[in-house]
């Protein structure tokens, strides 16, 4: 019995990890191997990210390769829902991994957990969205872009470019990182600003949004989407409504890099997610093996870089193979 | 003529005794129950820390968090109907108990008493809406539904100014209200959420309500025929508003749970869930025409799709993948139920 269990097990075992560690090796042989010969640690990084989405693709590509490179078991988990986010974090305490990164959008949800994981001996980093939280949970260090800070250079930007009325568009209902975007911009800004929500994960919806809204009020000279997939949709919205204002959007990815070189776009605010990804398991790696603490405790700012038409230049070859 | 009466010493087939393994293979969720046992044996394979208590742990919340709606949602698709607005209806009693103690500056029990009352008082405009309207219920909920996602984010944003709410974490009568909706116990060294706790009551509360009551009567009845069932004499319009009630009391635990588990609501959360819940309880055994199915069911399909959403986790799968695996494994699980149920049908 035990025998034919074994066997089972074996058969199981082979055929459920086989493609993903053929998907390693393949990764392996693009990027190199290991450079360091420490214990092949297990890293899990949770997400608040929603399924398919552009900028946590890239968070993810970051983490691969300094997984390779720091001889790094990196698994890799998401979810929008802070309930369900949460439960994947106590889903990773449970398999005692060795070093937790977590993305701290929806922070209060994620307080409990985080405290369980620390007192579990986990060293934690936070990722992207909540600096303001990340010392208080425990965490070692946050690597990300302080969204007010990003938010009000996106507001000096717009007044250097002389804009009297904008648009936020928030793709997301209820992600706090978003809201301090578009505050922090209302903040430093000198005109108006208005905030307009559309269903981030419908996009024909999100560009008939924000063509109603140019539409009915033509003054609008600048509209600001929160994910460069939302630029596009504001630069046809833009087209149909027969309106002037210049597109400009937080994060990159290849066809922002075009629309910049086009002038189809004005700006864009990166806050270069594949760092966020990156450092965060290059850090936990440091903590393990030498106890380092980049940043003393203090958040690891990763943005915002404000990337105008000369800089797309430079960039379009990284976005197009996906790592900017 | 002789078709018509039972040959005599032949009993009526009502009266025939059957053999208690026989009444087990008739029960709704012997199908589910069986497919539980196969998606639990296959991530015991597959997982290395699937078996730990700990993670079993983690399991039964998932488990519970679902089942708790997932109980009274599959008594009332028994009733024939849906409510789409389930989900989000969680979401609005956290931010109404939120709020209302946040504003008031008032004991958080005085908030989650407030949040009762919202919450049933929408439960109840639900069912009114149906029976008054005769509209079926898919329309009414969703109508429900979007009012609902409207409303819990414009008014958390015109009362707190934010999309989430304030933190009365400090507020009076928070510890109190977190022992009852959101604590945790330990046994043997393995934490266990309270909502299991909720979980198993209620479930144990709809069991007897439907196969020990009047009122479980008149679900069986309204869901198979509505107007046979009025015809002898069953109040069909307090049914189905009683039926809706119920799923707003769960909303309402739900919601209190999300509340004192984190101190803070996102408003825009919820969205999606209420299909889960008729998931769990189609999985469970519950026709989607209505009339049958069971509470216990509903609970045994929680528990695959608890164990399917953390084994895949715990198995290191691609997440990208995700949502495939769990639709595989619940559309397996569901098949070996109806075959299961099929076989038990045919030897019964």
């Amino acid at each position: 019995m035990g025998a034919v269990l074994a066997v089972v097990l074996a058969a199981a075992g082979c055929s459920s990890t086989g493609g993903k560690r053929a998907e390693e090796r393949a990764a392996e042989a693009a990027e190199g191997r290991a450079a360091v010969n420490t214990p092949r640690w297990t890293f899990a990084m949770v997400t608040h990210s929603g399924d398919g989405d552009t900028f946590w693709d890239i968070v993810q590509k970051g983490a691969e390769q300094a997984a390779v490179k720091d001889n790094i078991n990196f698994l890799y988990s998401h979810n929008d829902e802070a309930n369900q986010q949460a439960q994947l974090v106590q889903t990773a305490i449970d398999k005692k991994v060795d070093g937790l990164i977590v993305s701290l959008a929806k922070p209060d949800a994620m307080k409990a957990v985080i405290a369980k994981a620390v007192k579990a001996g986990i060293p934690v980093v936070t990722v992207n969205s909540g600096s303001a939280e990340s010392k208080e949970f425990g965490a070692l260090t946050h690597i990300g872009q302080d969204e007010s800070i990003a938010g009000e250079a996106v507001g000096d930007e717009l007044n250097e470019r002389d804009r009297k009325k904008v648009l936020c568009v928030l793709h997301e209902q209820g992600n706090v990182g978003h809201e301090q975007r578009c505050a922090g911009a209302k903040k430093s800004f000198d005109g108006t600003m208005q905030n307009l929500y559309v269903d981030g994960t419908n996009m024909p919806d999100v560009t008939a949004s924000i063509e109603a809204k140019l539409q009915s009020d033509k003054s609008i000279d600048a509209v600001v989407t929160l994910g460069a997939p939302f630029a596009d949709a504001a630069v046809q919205a833009k087209q149909t409504a027969g309106s002037k204002a210049e597109i400009d959007t937080f994060d990159l990815n290849a066809k922002v890099a075009t629309g910049l070189q086009t002038d189809k776009l004005g700006f864009a605010v990166d806050q270069q997610p594949y760092l966020q990804g990156y450092e965060a398991v290059d850090l936990l790696w440091l903590y393990r093996y030498n106890r380092n603490v980049l940043g003393g405790g203090l958040p690891v700012l990763t943005g915002p870089q404000i990337i105008t038409k000369s800089d797309a230049d430079a960039l379009a070859d990284y976005t197009k193979r996906g790592t900017r | 003529m002789s078709g018509s009466t039972a040959a005599p010493g032949q009993l009526d087939e009502r009266l025939v005794r059957t053999s208690p393994l026989r009444k087990l293979l008739g029960r709704p969720e012997l199908g589910s129950v069986v497919g539980a046992a196969a998606v639990f044996l296959f991530f015991a394979i597959v997982a290395d820390s699937f078996l730990q208590a700990s993670s079993f742990g983690t399991v039964l919340y998932a488990a519970s968090v679902l089942g708790i709606m997932a109980a009274p949602v599959a008594l009332l698709m028994i009733g024939g109907e849906f409510d789409l607005s389930a989900g989000v209806l969680v979401t609005s009693s956290a931010l109404i108990s939120s709020m209302f103690s946040y504003q008031m500056t008032a004991n958080v029990w005085v908030g989650v008493f407030v949040s009762l009352l919202v919450t049933l008082a929408i439960g109840a405009f639900n069912g009114f809406m149906l029976t008054r309207t005769k509209l079926p219920s898919f329309i009414i909920t969703l109508g429900t539904f979007l009012m609902l996602t409207g409303l819990n984010l414009g008014f958390t944003k015109l009362i707190s100014g934010t999309v989430s709410t304030k933190a009365i974490g400090d507020m009076e009568g928070f510890e109190s209200a977190r022992a009852l909706f959101a604590s945790t116990l330990t046994l043997g060294g393995v934490e266990f959420k309270v909502t299991i706790l909720w979980w198993v009551a209620l479930v144990a509360l709809a069991t007897w309500i439907l196969l020990r009551t009047r009122f479980g009567n008149w679900i069986f009845a309204v869901g198979g025929e509505a107007d046979a069932a009025r015809a002898v004499g069953v109040p069909v319009i307090r049914t189905k508003i009683g039926l809706y009630l119920g799923v707003a009391f769960a909303a309402w635990i739900s919601g209190q749970h999300l509340l004192f588990s984190y101190d803070v609501v996102q408003s825009g959360e919820g969205v999606g869930n209420e299909l889960t819940y008729i998931i769990a309880a189609v999985i469970g055994g519950c026709l989607i025409t209505g009339g049958y199915g069971s509470a216990i069911g509903s609970a045994v399909g929680a528990f695959i799709f608890g164990m399917t959403s953390k084994g895949i986790v715990y198995a290191e799968w691609n997440p990208d993948w995700f949502k495939f695996f769990l639709g595989a494994m619940l559309l397996l699980a569901t098949l070996l139920n109806a075959w299961v149920r099929k076989r038990a049908e045919a030897t019964a």
